[in-house]
């Protein structure tokens, strides 16, 4: 399917969406979706150097700060309609990006993955310290209530998240499908041999680590607004890291599809168990999910859901995969 | 006959251990030539020098008239100079059609080749034929045999276009007639205008393929002319079989 068309697709599923969600006649749908919405770009754009490059990035939380704190900035310095803080969010966090991407991209694994949690503890002190923004005690954006013609204001930055998504989505399946996600998967695969085939190793994961980090710095651009009060802790917090990890490996890392999947799972599981339990047990949910799937489903629901189509079902004994000569699909 | 590749007192050291001692050697275009020497001879690193994996401290290498040095690795295999590995290194997820893809790409394309998506597919297909692989075509790498593994790589870096092949023991590990098989492969490619630089220890393989030869041993080249003059030079011979 072409992209555009595509795009077209996502975009009328969110208006059913917003339809349906506005049918319901309650207002908490729309704070709850957005959480799951703002994971679904967290998730998106983390899979974008995670799963496709396959450099693990723990700095997630970090990125999506920038985006947040940009906004609080701005709104100081001369506030803009959140369109404006969205893409001035997504240059920051795509700026630090390439930035980050230079200093570290020449280490590989948990070199790498340590360098990205460094980022977050150094970017988190700055900004405890940056008294513009409010430093340690936090600032507060009061938003308006209502904002024609949406209505209630939260409306809007649903439906800017919504927007968000479809556009992350959309990238992903984008890059997925183009001579940049080949290059992105020989990375993945093996750098030596990548740049053996001609792949600009170095550039590309540049690239990835530019627009994965101004998805993420788009995602927290609105954050202020919905949450009203931000804090170094809230910014910064560990919620965002993890499940911007855990979201694509649980629903599979090679495909822009897990991640939705993952995120769209996790986070409703995550705001049904808040307004039934607390949000307290969110991190536990997620720490079991993953165990459970790294054991059951290593390559994550799409990966279990592809092999089960190509294989029949008496090829598996349990959950393991009796060998066969069927190949499996190309992610 | 012009010199394709020229490397002038190439030197390349780890801490230590000299593990390349000013080697100067040349390969015309067109030439089929064997590089030997004993484990540790630093053949490897002289491939890694060449095709940029590893940066030489001392001298230099001359590409089709060009000097190398300072370019990275992707950057010379798009001048035309492609390598197999010792071990075969196959983009894993991706199925052998998209291995193929990859080096037409990133390598042909970047070269001002515009190709349609259809020719890029037929290519591909027409690499994986000339292995014998096209049958395997959307299989993924790891369902593949030895030998095939290594038809994989060397089909891949065939997809480069190159004007100079590496191939690292492309035959390790491989039966006689495996070993035959990748020979006349080999042999078809240097027919059809590709220069190849062999490193290989089956000195059968060698022998047949070489029309010339040359023997490093402890990061120093010992001899360099045709085979069978190589083969009966005492230093080689002490090289190969001790005092």
């Amino acid at each position: 399917m072409r992209s555009d068309i595509f795009f077209l697709i996502c975009l009328a599923a969110s208006a059913a969406l917003y339809a349906g969600a506005a049918a319901l006649g309650n207002d908490y749908v729309f704070f709850a979706g957005y959480v799951v919405l703002q994971y679904v770009v967290l998730s998106t754009a983390w899979n974008i150097l995670g799963g496709y490059c396959g450099y693990v990035n723990f700095g997630s939380a970090a990125f999506f700060a920038l985006g947040a704190y940009s906004t609080v900035a701005m709104h100081k310095l001369h506030p803009l309609p959140i369109p404006f803080l969205v893409l001035i969010g997504g240059v920051v966090s795509g700026v630090v990006g390439l930035g980050m991407g230079y200093l570290t991209l020449r280490l590989r694994g948990a070199f790498f993955a340590i360098a990205t949690l460094a980022l977050a503890v150094v970017l988190q002190t700055l900004v405890v310290n940056w008294d513009y923004v409010g430093g340690s005690r936090g600032a507060y954006i009061v938003r308006p209530e209502t904002l024609a013609p949406f209505g209630p204001y939260i409306r809007y930055l649903f439906t800017i998240m919504l927007l968000l998504a479809v556009g992350a989505v959309t990238v992903a399946r984008l890059i997925e499908r183009s001579r940049l996600g080949y290059g992105f998967a020989t990375i993945r695969d093996d750098e030596l041999a990548a740049e053996a085939s001609g792949v600009p190793t170095l550039t590309l994961k540049l690239i990835a680590t530019v627009i994965s980090g101004a998805l993420m710095g788009m995602a927290g651009a609105p954050f202020p607004y919905y949450i009203g009060f931000l804090q170094p802790s809230s910014a910064f917090g560990l919620d965002y890291a993890v499940n911007s990890i855990a979201m694509p490996l649980i629903g599979g890392t090679t495909s822009w599809v897990g991640p939705l999947i993952g995120a769209v799972l996790l986070g409703s599981l995550q705001q049904i168990a808040t307004v039934t339990i607390s949000s307290a047990v969110n991190l536990l949910i997620v720490g079991c999910l993953l165990v459970a799937f790294v054991i059951i489903a290593p390559n994550g629901i799409v990966g279990l859901v592809q092999r089960y189509v190509q294989h029949k079902p008496e090829d598996f004994v349990g959950r393991r995969k009796v060998e066969t000569d069927a190949p499996e699909a190309v992610p | 006959m012009s010199q394709l590749l020229e490397i002038e007192r190439l030197g390349k050291r780890f801490g230590g251990f000299v593990a390349l001692d000013e080697i100067s050697l040349s390969v015309a275009t067109g030439e089929r030539v064997g590089l030997i020497g004993p484990n540790g001879s630093g053949k490897s690193t002289l491939v890694n020098c060449i095709c940029g994996t590893l940066r030489n401290e001392a001298g230099s290498v001359r590409f089709d008239g060009q000097r190398l040095d300072g370019s990275t690795a992707h950057q010379r295999t798009r001048r035309g100079l492609a390598r197999t590995f010792q071990l075969p290194r196959p983009f894993t997820s991706l199925n052998l059609l998209d291995n193929m893809r990859v080096p037409l790409l990133y390598t042909v394309t970047a070269r001002g080749g515009s190709r349609t998506v259809t020719e890029i597919e037929a290519r591909c297909v027409e690499l994986l034929r000339e292995v014998g692989l096209e049958d395997k075509a959307r299989r993924l790498p790891r369902e593949l045999t030895q030998v095939e593994m290594r038809k994989l790589e060397l089909a891949r870096a065939m997809a480069a276009e190159p004007k100079l092949l590496i191939a690292d023991e492309a035959m390790a590990g491989l039966t006689h007639s495996e070993v035959e098989d990748i020979v006349g492969l080999l042999k078809r490619l240097n027919e059809q205008g590709v220069t190849i630089i062999l490193i290989e220890h089956i000195m059968s393989a060698v022998m047949s393929f070489s029309q010339r030869l040359i023997v490093l041993v402890s990061g120093r080249k010992i001899a360099d002319g045709l085979p069978d003059q190589v083969m009966r030079d005492p230093d080689v011979e002490r090289a190969y079989l001790g005092q």
